[in-house]
């Protein structure tokens, strides 16, 4: 939960936001047995919005963005993701899985693979990309996160700032419309969550559709177009960053936001 | 700590120390040998206790092996030569039975004439395996391996060589089924075709097809009856079609086990707890038995096959749960790594999940298998003759009467380098493993 500011410019000629609808929710409703974690989340996604999602622990930030892939199954309610709704079809799982990229906090890398092979892997097997091209996609997508020099690495030899970078970029050799983060940066040490950071502000910067789950507020008021906020598994407040931070409008939101910026 | 004293703070070395030995008692044989034997009286206890029971066993062990009589055509000759030489009474070993009768322990009742096929077949197997076992050879050798079975098959039965071909043609039939319904139809649809078009193959075309080039080109090698396999020869043919046969079909129950599909999972387990929770005894007493009542009748089923199957189903049990012990050991994250990524099921665990989790249980796996191929010696309850069982027949002779311990090392010698080479193997294994992925 660091205020880590965010010192460099950003480029937002490409960060704009379309009225082509990325993800639609309506009225989800998620229980695990009996305990009601997601209550009646409605959330509608543009191509090209950067949306922070923050709240206390427990309030099932996770569990929403997991449910936007089907990691995790939802009871009531619709998941749309590019027109395509989730529903318990595997064939639709799949097609949505191999379009929307996802970030782990602890980055799920595969330890058996070489950072190259776990960056072609997916696109060799999922794509059908022959071997060399797909090769050529993952050398460029890991120069991008700059570290195109530990490709025949395995991941236990990376530091963690590596590993997750090496996580982006093996989700966007997928080519995905819309990436997913889940606290990417919060099992790292600060210096290393500033490599992370950059990476996903460039990210931002080429104009990618993105809901970050993260406590990194300096990332949310640099690149967001939305924050939002959850509590006991509802959006509580949703805003643009500046009223967000300056204006909150709940008492929940304030008292989360005082306990986050120390305040 | 002060800072008073300011002699000691400042310091220049005007003299350099040249390099010296260590003291004697802290070098060598002697500094080993007290650190690791006589560390501390219950140590020095400890190492003196050991090396009296040493002694006492080889001091029991070397005169009977050190007298040892190699040539003799029964056990009174051999003891008339000991008497001869080093006296009567004295220990003295005799391994003319082995050298009088080892071509029976390792061959059973094959035809003399044809001892080269078990061993061909055995070359065999070890160039098939070879490719499997350390990934540095060619990838092309696994061909060989594929069409290894059939190899071995022909030279151990001989027959015909259509038949074993045939059989082989049978997987094509349900690859390229698999391949042309994939194009076509779904993934389950595939799967039934690729199953069902080379059973159908089998049963109406293969017989035919078979005889048919049989009677044209009559090729292969004169047939051998079941009946005279023995020796170490079943035990391996035995042990290794278990183990080759009980991976997959263990890894298939593992992941059966911890499938959510309701009926998959109870089918599973059931299986598992119902084999693994009966003896291997039984289970051969009702391969010898039972099996032959499903068959209809006038079929004849091969009972070393019978004993195959029942081997491979009572291994595959307890590969299925160290595998399981392998996947449970997995952190949840590497599932939903390959999930997000969308990989499906049979991708996800073939390319992630079943590499880990396997490397997990080396130890395990290998450990099952050398149970296993020691567990082929209980065959000789079921009246096929396996090393033991010749050694009794050996001993029925009236040659050979009364004797034991020198058949038993013989065997257990034998037992010993298969499975010593296996844990060695395990060891290479994940040492490899560990180097690669870390
Ligand atoms: N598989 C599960 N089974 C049962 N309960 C679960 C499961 N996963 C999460 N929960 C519960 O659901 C609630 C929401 O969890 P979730 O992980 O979404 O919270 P979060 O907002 O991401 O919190 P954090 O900031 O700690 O990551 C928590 O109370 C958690 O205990
Ligand atoms: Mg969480």
């Amino acid at each position: 939960m660091s205020e880590l500011a965010i010192d460099r410019d950003i480029d937002r000629s490409h960060m704009t936001v379309s009225d082509e609808v990325a993800i639609q929710i309506d009225q989800m409703n998620k229980w695990f047995g009996t305990f009601h974690v997601l209550r009646d989340i409605n959330l509608t996604v543009y191509r090209g919005e950067r949306i922070v999602i923050c709240g206390p622990s427990g309030s099932g930030k996770s569990t929403l963005i997991r449910c936007i892939n089907r990691l995790e199954e939802h009871q009531a309610g619709t998941i749309m993701v590019d027109g395509t709704e989730l529903s318990s079809d595997l064939k639709n799982i799949d097609k949505i899985r191999s379009e929307v990229g996802m970030c782990f906090q602890h980055f799920n890398l595969f330890p058996h693979l070489t950072i190259l092979e776990n960056c072609t892997l997916a696109p060799i097997w999922v794509r059908k990309t022959p071997k060399k091209e797909a090769e050529e996609t993952a050398m460029h997508f890991l120069e991008k996160v700059k570290i195109p020099e530990q490709a025949n690495k395995y991941p236990g030899q990376l530091s963690g700032g590596q590993q997750q970078r090496v996580a982006i970029a093996r989700s966007l050799c997928m080519k995905p419309r819309i990436m997913l983060f889940d606290e990417p940066t919060s099992a790292l040490d600060p210096e290393m969550i500033k490599e992370v950071l950059d990476t996903m502000i460039e990210l931002a910067e080429e104009g990618m559709t993105m809901l970050c789950v993260t406590h990194e507020m300096g990332f949310a008021q640099a690149v967001a177009n939305r924050v939002i906020f959850m509590d006991q598994g509802q959006i509580v407040e949703q805003n643009e960053p500046k009223e967000f931070f300056n204006n909150p409008q709940s008492d929940r939101t304030k008292l989360f936001l005082s306990q986050i910026l120390g305040h | 700590m002060s800072d008073t004293n300011a002699q000691s703070v400042s310091f220049v070395r005007d003299k350099m120390l040249p390099e010296s030995a260590p003291p004697t008692l802290e070098r060598g044989v002697v500094k080993w040998i007290r650190e690791n034997l006589f560390s501390s009286i219950l140590n020095s206890v400890l190492t003196l206790g050991s090396i009296y029971v040493i002694y006492w066993i080889v001091a029991h062990l070397y005169p009977w092996l050190a007298n040892s009589v190699w040539y003799a055509s029964s056990l009174n000759e051999c003891r008339e030569i000991r008497d001869a030489t080093v006296g009567p009474g004295v220990p003295s070993a005799c391994f003319a039975v082995i050298t009088d009768r080892w071509e029976q322990l390792l061959f059973g009742f094959y035809p003399n004439d044809a001892y080269w096929r078990p061993v061909m077949a055995l070359v065999a197997f070890l160039a098939a395996i070879a490719p499997v076992l350390f990934v540095s050879l060619p990838r092309k050798l696994l061909w060989f391996s594929a069409a290894s079975p059939f190899v071995m098959f022909s030279l151990l039965w001989g027959g015909s060589i259509w038949g074993p071909i045939t059989l082989a043609v049978g997987f094509g039939v349900g690859y390229a089924a698999f391949v042309l319904l994939g194009r076509v139809a779904g993934a389950l649809v595939s799967v039934l075709g690729s199953i069902i078009a080379p059973v159908l193959f089998w049963m109406f075309l293969a017989g035919p097809i078979a005889g048919a080039l049989t009677a044209v080109a009559p090729i292969g090698l004169p047939f051998v009856e079941s009946r005279s396999f023995g020796g170490f020869t079943l035990s391996v043919i035995i042990g290794v079609s278990g183990i080759v046969l009980s991976m997959p079909l263990g890894i298939l129950l593992a992941l059966g086990r911890q499938s959510d599909l309701f009926i998959i999972n109870k089918v599973s387990v059931a299986f598992i707890e119902v084999i693994r929770g009966v003896p291997l005894i039984v289970w051969l007493f009702t391969a010898q038995l039972i099996l032959g009542y499903f068959l209809p009748p006038g079929t004849t089923f091969d009972l070393t096959l019978r004993v195959i199957i029942m081997v491979t189903l009572f291994s595959s049990a307890y590969i299925a749960e160290v595998v399981r012990g392998g996947l449970a050991a997995l952190p949840k994250g590497q599932y939903e790594g390959a999930d997000s990524l969308g990989l499906d099921y049979w991708q996800s665990m073939r390319l992630i999940i079943l590499p880990q989790a396997l490397k997990i249980s080396i130890p395990g796996i290998v450990n099952t298998f050398i149970g296993l191929f020691k567990d082929t010696t209980l065959v000789v309850f079921i009246g096929l003759f396996d090393p033991i069982g010749l050694s009794n027949a050996i001993r029925a002779s009236t040659d050979w009467n009364g004797i034991y311990w020198e058949l038993f090392v013989f065997i257990g010698l034998l037992f010993f380098i298969f499975c010593y080479s296996m844990g060695r193997y395990s060891l290479f294994l994940e040492r490899k493993l560990q180097r690669e992925n870390r």
